[in-house]
């Protein structure tokens, strides 16, 4: 079967959307201007206490990156997503989301009175009011990733941001092996070091795609992935 | 924050208000108040040691390990390192270290885990997060699932590349060596002393740990 486009759109900068990705459907993101970066979180959307658990993909895979070939596991053993395409070779699984205390202390308060829809927004408060649309509260936040962005851990385990990673053009493209409830938000990484708010767009592309055959990429990637497939295949039978 | 913050803690055994042995492989929930001390000893050894930390009053606010790690900029908890909850809270602070290294990342290990990592038919070995289930079943209504999240594993080795590879060594821990936390609000502990037979995280062979609590100003 060959993919198809069911629709574009293009995140601003500091946005937040959610959309239930449906099995046999992928979403591309693309960066549009480089340097973007799109948290994101992952929950069953049949039973969204079956969530992404980030040590469970970690672990199963050997892993402190996200790249081609890796999968996000949820906390019941199967697979919500898994990493199809991927330009960059590295996004960051480890540093989470700016709040608001990191914000205010980084860039300072801009507040909607005075700045309107230029005001500044933070990643987790965002996802909190997201959730909420789905009846979830902020105890399902269990954790995020931020694509776009790398983080490198050094051998004495410190987080060093990698500057000018994502150029003009980078994509990624996560296809869904369950119906998942996707949240996105386009906040600034919370260790970028520039010291200005200038959080970026992102475009988005949902398509049909092909089940993954017995020799899928993101299967074939660790013997764990094989069984996790199995798993979740097994969930819908 | 240097690798390994080695430092030993000036409280004695016979002053602690509570001493508890938790036995391989069982589950401990406790409340710890503002100010107390908690400490947790390796009986023997290379003993994982999953803990969770919540907000006392609100357990929606509860230990956050990327809100840690990312605060203090080292994926590696030791001494100085502040624990932070998802609300951006500090519930405690590790005030003593004689092992020099704790893993946040590896996770708990767990029954649909354990199918992932090692065979589906290991389904039915004895697992973390049944025993974070039953901790927080016994502490009340209002806990479910949806609040367990992302663990400390004290005196756990997880060590990460720059080249982005993880894995699970064997442990630094040896017996008797212990970590020290000194709470910052008042705080609930759950752990589960790690049943994990499929991996080096408990040499293989899972063993006691003891649970002491001071109260503030004790020495």
């Amino acid at each position: 079967m060959e993919s198809s486009i069911l629709w574009e759109e293009a995140l601003p900068g500091a946005a937040t959307w959610s959309h239930v990705l449906k099995r046999g459907t992928a979403l591309r993101l693309t960066d549009l201007e480089g340097g973007t970066n799109v948290g994101a979180t992952f929950f069953n959307f049949e039973n969204p206490t079956e969530r992404f658990n980030l040590p469970d993909t970690l672990k199963a895979q050997h892993i402190a990156r996200l790249t081609k070939g890796c999968v996000l596991y949820s906390d019941m053993g199967r697979i919500l997503c898994s990493i199809m395409e991927d330009s960059l070779g590295w996004h960051d699984p480890l540093s989470g989301c700016s709040n608001a205390a990191l914000v205010n202390k980084k860039y300072g308060e801009a507040r909607y009175q005075q700045h309107r829809n230029q005001w500044h927004q933070n990643s987790k408060d965002n996802f909190f009011i997201e959730l909420a649309k789905y009846g979830l509260r902020p105890r399902d936040l269990a954790a995020n990733i931020n694509l776009f962005s790398k983080v490198v851990v050094e051998e004495d385990g410190s987080l060093h941001f990698a500057m000018n990673h994502s150029t003009p053009g980078s994509f990624v493209e996560l296809r869904a092996e369950m119906n998942v409830l996707v949240i996105l938000n386009t906040c600034q990484h919370p260790l970028d070091p520039n010291p200005t708010y200038a959080p970026k767009p992102v475009q988005l592309t949902v398509k049909k795609v092909a089940a993954p055959g017995p020799d899928d990429p993101c299967r074939m990637f660790r013997p764990e992935n094989g069984r996790g497939f199995t798993l979740t295949e097994r969930y819908f039978l | 924050m240097p690798v390994a913050a080695l430092q030993t803690s000036t409280r004695e055994l016979r002053t602690a208000i509570y001493d508890k042995v938790v036995e391989a492989g069982d589950s401990f929930i406790h409340e710890i108040k503002q100010g107390q001390f908690f400490r947790i000893v390796d009986l023997e050894g290379n003993q994982a040691v999953d803990t969770l930390f919540y907000n006392a009053h609100d357990h929606a606010d509860r230990y956050s390990a990327q809100d840690t790690i990312r605060e203090q900029g080292n994926i590696y908890l030791t001494t100085g390192t502040r624990l932070f909850s998802s609300l951006g809270n500090v519930l405690l602070t590790i005030v003593a270290d004689t092992c020099g290294r704790h893993d946040t990342l590896g996770g708990a290990c767990a029954a649909e885990s354990n199918m992932v990592r090692y065979d589906i038919g290991k389904r039915h070995m004895h697992a973390c997060r049944n025993s974070f289930l039953k901790g927080i079943l016994q502490w009340g209504q209002e806990f479910d699932k949806r609040d367990i999240a992302h663990n400390i594993n004290f005196f756990m080795n997880v060590p990460v590349t720059p080249e982005g590879k993880l894995t699970f060594e064997d442990g630094l821990s040896e017996a008797g060596k212990y970590v020290e936390l000194r709470a910052e609000m008042d705080v609930l502990v759950v752990i589960s002393n790690c049943p994990q037979l499929n991996n080096p995280c408990n040499a293989y062979n899972p063993t006691p740990i003891r649970v002491l609590i001071w109260d503030a100003n004790v020495l």
